[in-house]
């Protein structure tokens, strides 16, 4: 079974959302990542989300731009992350990884050979974020064949009818963009995202992770009691940004960030019938 | 036994439903934007077959852009040049001085029967931002045009330009700070504010709708320079020549004559510094395919994917892809495209400057440049219309830094 699979069902036994912090490869330096990861994880990731630094993201905000210029201007291309993912898994045989990323690097390398390589090193997950369902036939039949998941967006936009053929096509769980907006932007309408959730619960039994906007522990909480995975990305880059130059410091104080929503969010799903 | 004959393409008939130019085109954008690219296409559907609309829209290209635009024989710079006759399609005579108007005139139409009340653009050289807020002022829309830092140096003119127009003109700074940077920071705008604005795309590139929509706000070019050579010369003509940056006023210009099989058809990429420098904008003669900014056609990137840098002397060119039309052509060999150096490019532009006592832009110099190649190769009794796609008044700054003349 895919290890993303594997790991909701592990947490839906438990009464546990998943935690999904975001970085991105490369970022600050190419061999700061893999220690990195570690880390996220033993502050209480569930699942990690390895950015796959592009020239172009027009979907993300400032903090992952820059976050790419300067994993770019360090030499981190495709196939360097998938060597740090390889790296990642010697230690961690565990712990799901998706890749996030652009089409353009992908097509760049071939479908065929990016998937192949991508299982060998060890990947779980693919988001590409420019490839709508509607164009991705062909890197989803690849993926499925592989074993690795092809992860799609859902937008406040969505219609229904785009969110039931996107479920479909979509293994491991479904990304919700929790508002308009590219990411790190201001912060999300609570209300709002359990109103769409439920609308998108009706059409699939998909995990539903929740991004964008999730800056702190009371915001991933919230998310928590209505979602089933809290994904926080800009808010580790830009605080992995200030401490570049303090590696070890960096590590701490990003990995502290993680506990500490990591321990908001599962006080938040803890069982009412504790609280009286 | 003979084999069959491929039956001819028909011109018309593309771009599909999706967008796709067979293998390029497509939407290759977030989720966040799907819907907004479908409402947009509803919306367009909706107005290209509404007589209203488009007797709206004529009405504004007469008496506002100042169209047709005249098709001119310059007969002595034909002379010179000895062989093909040249006749210019005067697109520099439209009102703000390039083709740029034409487009922003129908979306700015199609934004208005939307009910959105902001306007945004991305523009390189400046021209489409030009086009954009005056349009913007025309209509009392709020108007935001996204420019690359480093154009901003560029190009100070049309920047005062736009403020005097009223719109805000913002600065970009991320990735190279040129065009490509300016139209992800404007797609990244639309997203965050889809509900009330309306994305103003200059080329004939981005997702679907776009390259179809500027096509077919461009192909006024096109279907008047054919009903004029017919008119008034009793002929179609034997070439096309015309600038390629994204392409919208090559396309606009190409689209009508598509389906005529006798009409040979360039293209003409920037050369920059020449094309084995790696200082260059020639994405369809040294690219490949790729995906960028929602659409799949030639771009330029390194082994990686990576975008890379591009150079010409002339911003409006200044691009690392091209609208995937353009891609599509050269693939199935309707057009051929080809590039012309910053240095032939300034010859074009003192040559027609000289020859007929019009001054072209850097843009359009480009076309110009192949021109002089190409029509002494050519008879006479032959003829080829260029698309003098704007005005050369922006760039007299620029002609004169290179020459070492401070004005």
């Amino acid at each position: 079974m895919n290890r993303i699979t594997h790991r909701f069902q592990e947490l839906r036994r438990a009464g546990r959302k998943a935690l999904i912090p975001y970085i991105t490869a490369g970022d600050p330096r190419p061999e700061l990542t893999v220690p990195m990861l570690h880390a996220l994880v033993a502050a209480g990731a569930d699942i990690i989300e390895l950015g796959v630094p592009f020239s172009d993201p027009m979907a993300d905000g400032p903090v992952i731009q820059k976050a790419c210029e300067r994993a770019l201007a360090q030499g981190t291309t495709p196939r360097r992350v998938l060597e740090l993912v390889r790296e990642f898994r010697q230690i961690d045989a565990q712990t799901p990884l998706v890749l996030m990323g652009y089409l353009n690097p992908i097509e760049r390398m071939g479908h065929a050979a990016f998937v192949a390589a991508a299982r060998d090193a060890g990947v779980d997950g693919v988001l590409t974020v420019d490839l709508p369902p509607e164009e991705a036939a062909e890197p989803i039949e690849l993926m499925n064949a592989a074993g690795i998941a092809p992860i799609f967006l859902v937008a406040p936009t969505s219609s229904v009818e785009r969110i039931r053929r996107t479920a479909q096509l979509a293994r491991g769980y479904l990304y919700y963009v929790s508002l308009k907006g590219v990411t790190g932007s201001a912060a999300l309408n609570v209300a709002e995202v359990a109103e769409k959730l439920a609308t998108i619960r009706a059409c699939t039994d998909l995990p539903l992770g929740v991004g964008f906007g999730i800056k702190d522990p009371p915001t991933a909480a919230a998310v928590a009691r209505i979602a089933d995975a809290v994904v926080v990305g800009s808010a580790l880059v830009a605080r992995m940004h200030e401490l570049a130059d303090d590696p070890e410091r960096m590590r701490r104080e990003v990995a502290a960030q993680i506990a500490a929503m990591r321990q908001a969010m599962d006080q938040a799903s803890m069982p009412t019938a504790f609280a009286g | 036994m003979k084999a069959a004959l491929r039956n001819p393409v028909d011109f018309s008939q593309f771009p599909d439903a999706n967008g796709h130019f067979e293998r390029y085109g497509g939407r290759f954008v977030a989720e966040t934007l799907m819907e907004a690219l479908h409402e947009l296409n509803e919306a367009w559907r909706d107005c290209r077959g509404d007589p209203e609309f488009l007797a709206e829209l004529d009405a504004d290209l007469a008496h506002y852009v100042g169209r047709p635009s005249p098709l001119y024989y310059a007969e002595r710079w034909s002379r010179q040049l000895g062989g093909a006759r040249i006749y210019l399609k005067r697109e520099d005579l439209n009102h703000t001085g390039a083709h740029k108007i034409n487009n922003t005139v129908g979306q700015a139409l199609l934004a208005k029967r939307m009910g959105k009340t902001r306007l945004i653009a991305e523009t390189g050289a400046g021209q489409h931002g030009v086009a954009s807020a005056t349009v913007a002022a025309r209509l009392g829309m709020e108007c935001v045009v996204y420019m690359g830092a480093e154009d901003i140096q560029r190009q100070a003119l049309n920047v005062y330009r736009m403020r005097l127009l009223g719109a805000t003109v913002q600065p970009v700074t991320s990735g190279s700070r040129t065009l490509k940077d300016a139209l992800n920071e404007a797609l990244r705008d639309w997203v965050a504010n889809v509900d009330d604005t309306f994305y103003m795309i200059g080329t004939v590139a981005g997702p679907h709708p776009y390259p179809l929509m500027v096509r077919e706000f461009q192909a006024v070019i096109g279907r008047e320079a054919r009903e004029q050579m017919l008119t008034e010369y009793n002929a179609l003509p034997d070439a096309l020549v015309a600038c390629v940056g994204g392409g919208s006023n090559a396309i606009g210009l190409f689209h009508p004559f598509l389906n005529d099989d006798t009409v040979a058809i360039y293209g003409v990429e920037a050369a920059g510094s020449g094309i084995d420098t790696g200082r260059h904008a020639a994405t369809l003669c040294a690219g490949q395919p790729g995906v960028l900014h929602g659409n799949r056609t030639y771009l330029l990137d390194d082994e990686h994917g990576q975008i890379t840098e591009t150079h010409s002397v002339s911003a409006g060119l200044d691009y690392p892809g091209v609208g995937p039309e353009h891609a599509w052509l050269k693939d199935i060999g309707r057009a051929q495209y080809v590039a012309i150096t910053d240095d032939e490019a300034l010859q074009g532009f003192h040559d027609l400057t000289r020859a007929e006592g019009i001054i072209p832009a850097l843009e359009s110099s480009h076309a110009l440049a192949y021109v002089t190649k190409l029509a002494p190769t050519m008879r006479p009794d032959q003829s080829i219309v260029v698309n003098l796609s704007g005005r050369g008044d922006k760039d007299i700054y620029t002609v004169a830094a290179l020459e070492g003349i401070q004005l």
